[in-house]
């Protein structure tokens, strides 16, 4: 998996690239952890993902319950596949998904 | 290894053996991959059945030869018309793990417990889905249609 940063003020935005699961999750899991602290705005750009499973869910979640106190975390370009994993599990429910 | 059982009347069964270890996922999801696209199996299901395949061999390979030496797991694939059957085996501790409770999908972020929720998904991803132990085997069979 792939994935690429921008940082920018208090904006950071996440790119993924490829397929989010048991072996890829903890890198994103990296990756989060060196998100700024004064980061209020999260976007989550799922583009070019392909597929993700729970241990990805996971991280998500995680991502999401850190950034409620300090701002919002937004999932951004989720495509019908991966928009169907969301909703299997209720994560539509707890999760902000940009619509285009 | 693999066994490949073709009548071009019918079914089609195709059988490999891997090592149990979430190092393997790759290998076994393109096995899987590989198979469902030469039956022509559309992309939603295709993930669907990616998934689903994960979430079990995953859970095999943490926890099924917990303090034993590292064991194997075998994943068959049986296509029958629209319909694919994907059956994984191990000889690890009996585990039922569609006895599992559910867990609340409807609970806030905060109180949302990721726990059991892989189990959750091999069974809203798939048509249908049954355990068996059998001859020391656990033996888990998912059914999907797949086009």
């Amino acid at each position: 998996m792939e994935i690429n940063k921008i940082l920018n003020d208090k904006t950071c935005t996440i790119e993924l690239t490829g397929r989010l699961d048991t072996l890829t999750s903890p890198q994103l899991e990296e990756a989060l952890k060196e998100v700024p602290a004064d980061v209020e705005k999260l976007v989550l750009d799922l583009k070019t993902l392909e597929y993700v499973s729970s241990a990805g869910l996971r991280v998500f979640l995680n991502a999401q319950k850190s950034m409620m106190n300090k701002g919002e975390m937004i999932l951004r370009n989720v495509n019908d596949e991966i928009m169907e994993v969301l909703s299997m599990t209720g994560f539509t429910q707890i999760l902000t998904i940009e619509k285009d | 290894m693999e066994n490949r059982i073709t009548d071009p009347e019918k079914a089609c069964l195709i059988e490999r053996e891997f090592e149990a270890d979430d190092t393997c996922l790759p290998e076994v999801l393109a096995f899987l991959e590989e198979e469902l696209e030469r039956h022509d199996a559309g992309p939603k299901q295709m993930m669907a059945l990616s998934l689903a395949l994960e979430e079990a061999f995953v859970n095999v390979a943490h926890y099924a030869y917990e303090n034993m030496p590292q064991g194997k797991a075998w994943v068959s694939l049986s296509f029958e018309g629209d319909q694919v059957f994907i059956t994984l085996k191990d000889q690890g501790m009996e585990f039922d793990p569609l006895a599992n409770k559910d867990p609340d999908i409807t609970a806030s972020a905060e109180d949302r417990q990721i726990g059991g929720l892989g189990i959750f998904m091999i069974k809203k991803s798939t048509d249908s889905c049954s355990y068996k132990r059998e001859n020391g085997y656990n033996i888990l069979t998912m059914t999907k249609t797949i086009r």
